[in-house]
């Protein structure tokens, strides 16, 4: 069988396998904290892969997606933790962990998305927002959640057979790129097919795709979905690299950086997203690695430690939105379309949808 | 009971200031169609002159004249400079140049001033009069009160009476006519960015002597609860901005004083959760979108 012959289904397995394989062969070659920083990635690409679709395809703007990854972490804890505590071992609580994290984000995004299909633009944004900073008071007022200090999730260890071959941070990287690949393989499935056509004619004119037989309502609350469920994965992948999930982590600002990574990736490309998950965790290490190496006063450092990287993202969403609406993708697919045209056929739309298209 | 007339009576001053937050941004979307997101952090960078002001001075006149000033400022900058630049075929844009915005002014003002929070004095006294036994409000609150509903009557004035203001309605809602007509669109809609930029400059004032202190993020509460609001009221209706805000300073009061400060921010939240289920297809009260 020749790659012509597969389905666009096969084809974007196969590529997911593939770059999942190269993810988990290069782990080989970092270390630990680098392999720490891939696994990071490998979650904020969970997690940005749903955003973009959501706001690139369907055109909601969500500013809580980190409640969604939130939602993902607390569900993998209040059903891994309990588990582990009655001592049962082996992979059985990751699984059911991941399970927990699909439910509770999926009911979460399920109510979003409702909400979603209701409100325009401006109003969902408002919305989620008052979501993030409702959060810290719902996992203090919630009981069993743990309040400001959160709660711990049991340690997921190197199984026996491998442990002379991989170091905890990089067995740690793996399952977050198999639950990335799990989690992104079905976006890429939905953005090229049918429905990803339906969500960019919501998006594009409601009263015609309603004409088209297209209910808008069900495309909007079914992005919100798909975005919480990939979402809530991710925030399991966190909970199992920190050992603990709090509402401090997913605030406003972390919201804010997810937008950031999509919006600089190039709003609806999975590509740009996965180059903004890079860019939000690598930069801010980057700057702070910088402003170490300066020699500043340690007065002057601390005040720039938070804030600069904020800035930089801030004046990167205002920059990129203005200047380069298509993002980091657009420009790359441009620049390089014909470089990479005569390595594989192209299957899938031609270029990431513009801010500016319609 | 004593305590209930003190919490409504407070809650009363509270919702005027988020209504005064409210009606800012019901400006700016009826001039321009925006919700601008980064109002609270602009309105932040007033308060921060204004204390500059004040610390200089001693006047809290002279500072509260300064955030006026430089809410304006601010506001025509934002719009010259930034909000103009943003393609307007798609609400998208603007919202996420805005929280851009809002990331850059919020990290400069911290890397200028630090995370502490610097208090700032009331210019009357925070302590309740009493009516009989009753504690009511306090004078600083009755300030709250009289200065809100001047800005308010004010506004009322502004838009209804004068031709500047029928000049800024008329271009807000149907841009081309009033081009025909011989309005400068482009410079009502910058008015309409300052003028709100202004109110909002004012409310953050009012509102930070009855917080912990000025901080970059000491507004963003008050912008969720005006959004809120906004949502309650609808974004075209001022009335709707001022009742919605009293309501919603009341609630926030209210949940306070009896259940604890930790459930004010899911009572928000409910709030918003039960309007938008009330009223399903979203809070439009009189018509979705202006096209352009």
């Amino acid at each position: 069988m020749t790659i012509k012959n597969l389905s666009r289904i096969q084809k974007i397995a196969l590529r997911g396998i593939g770059l999942a394989a190269v993810a988990v062969a290069v782990t080989f070659v970092l270390s630990p904290y680098q392999n720490y920083q891939l696994a990071f990635v490998a979650a904020v690409f969970c997690a940005t892969a749903g955003l973009t679709l959501l706001i690139g395809l369907t055109g909601q703007l969500s500013l809580g997606h980190a409640v969604l990854m939130a939602a993902g972490g607390y569900g993998y804890a209040l059903v891994a933790g309990p588990m582990s505590a009655a001592g049962i071992g082996g992979p059985l609580p990751l699984l059911a962990g991941l399970l927990g994290a699909l439910a509770l984000a999926g009911v979460v995004g399920g109510l979003l998305g409702l909400a979603g299909a209701r409100l325009k633009g401006p109003y969902l944004a408002g919305l989620t927002l008052a979501l993030v900073i409702a959060l810290p008071a719902f996992t203090s007022q919630i009981p069993g959640l743990g309040g400001d200090q959160g709660m711990r999730v049991p340690f997921v260890g190197v199984p026996d057979g491998l442990r002379p071959l991989v170091g905890v941070e990089q067995w740690h990287a793996w399952i977050a790129v198999v639950i990335a690949l799990l989690a992104v393989t079905p976006l890429a499935i939905i953005r090229t097919g049918r429905t990803g056509m339906r969500m960019r004619a919501v998006h594009g004119d409601e009263v015609a795709a309603k004409l088209a037989g297209v209910s808008p309502a069900r495309v909007k609350t079914g992005a919100f979905v798909v975005g919480a469920l990939s979402a809530g994965l991710g925030g399991a992948v966190l909970a199992v690299l920190t050992q603990n999930v709090s509402p401090g982590a997913y605030d406003l600002n972390f919201s804010l950086l997810l937008l950031v990574a999509v919006v600089v990736g190039g709003l609806g490309s999975l590509v740009g997203a996965a180059v903004g998950a890079f860019l939000v965790v690598l930069l801010p290490w980057l700057i702070d690695t910088a402003t170490g190496a300066m020699g500043l006063s340690t007065e002057l450092e601390q005040r720039l430690s938070g804030d600069l990287v904020v800035l930089v993202f801030g004046a990167l969403l205002v920059l990129v939105t203005i200047v380069w609406p298509g993002g980091l993708s657009n420009a790359l697919s441009g620049r390089f379309s014909s470089l990479v045209d005569r390595f594989r056929p192209r299957v899938d739309q031609p270029a990431p949808q513009s801010l500016t298209e319609r | 009971m004593d305590r209930l007339a003190f919490l409504l009576a407070t809650g009363l001053a509270r919702g005027l200031v988020i209504a005064l937050f409210a009606l800012s941004l019901v400006i700016i979307w009826r001039a321009a169609r925006i919700v601008n997101f980064a109002q609270a952090a602009m309105a932040t960078v007033a308060v921060y002159v204004a204390y500059a002001v004040v610390t200089w001075t001693g006047s809290y006149w002279l500072a509260l004249v300064a955030a006026v000033v430089t809410g304006m400022l601010v506001g025509f900058a934002v719009e010259r400079w930034l909000i103009r630049r943003v393609p307007r075929d798609n609400p998208l844009p603007g919202m996420i140049v805005a929280i851009g915005l809002v990331m850059i002014l919020h990290s400069v003002i911290g890397i200028l001033f630090g995370p502490r929070h610097v208090p700032m004095r009331a210019p009357f006294s925070r302590e309740p009069l009493y009516v009989g036994d009753v504690a009511v409000l306090s004078p600083y609150d009755l300030f709250v009160l009289l200065l809100a509903l001047g800005i308010v009557v004010a506004l009322a004035v502004l838009f209804n009476r004068t031709t500047l203001g029928l000049q800024l309605r008329a271009a807000a809602t149907a841009p081309e006519v009033s081009r025909l007509l011989g309005i400068r669109v482009p410079r009502m809609v910058t008015i309409g960015w300052m003028l709100s930029s202004a109110v909002a400059a004012v409310a953050v004032l009012l509102l930070i002597p009855t917080e912990l202190g000025l901080n970059a993020h000491s507004a963003d509460i008050l912008f969720v609860h005006a959004f809120t609001v906004a949502v309650l009221g609808g974004l075209d209706s001022p009335v709707g901005a001022i009742v919605g805000g009293v309501a919603v300073g009341v609630l926030i009061t209210l949940v306070t004083g009896f259940l604890g400060a930790g459930m004010a921010p899911i009572a928000v939240l409910a709030l918003l959760t039960l309007v938008l289920l009330v009223r399903p297809g979203g809070i439009f009260a009189v018509k979705e979108a202006r096209a352009a």
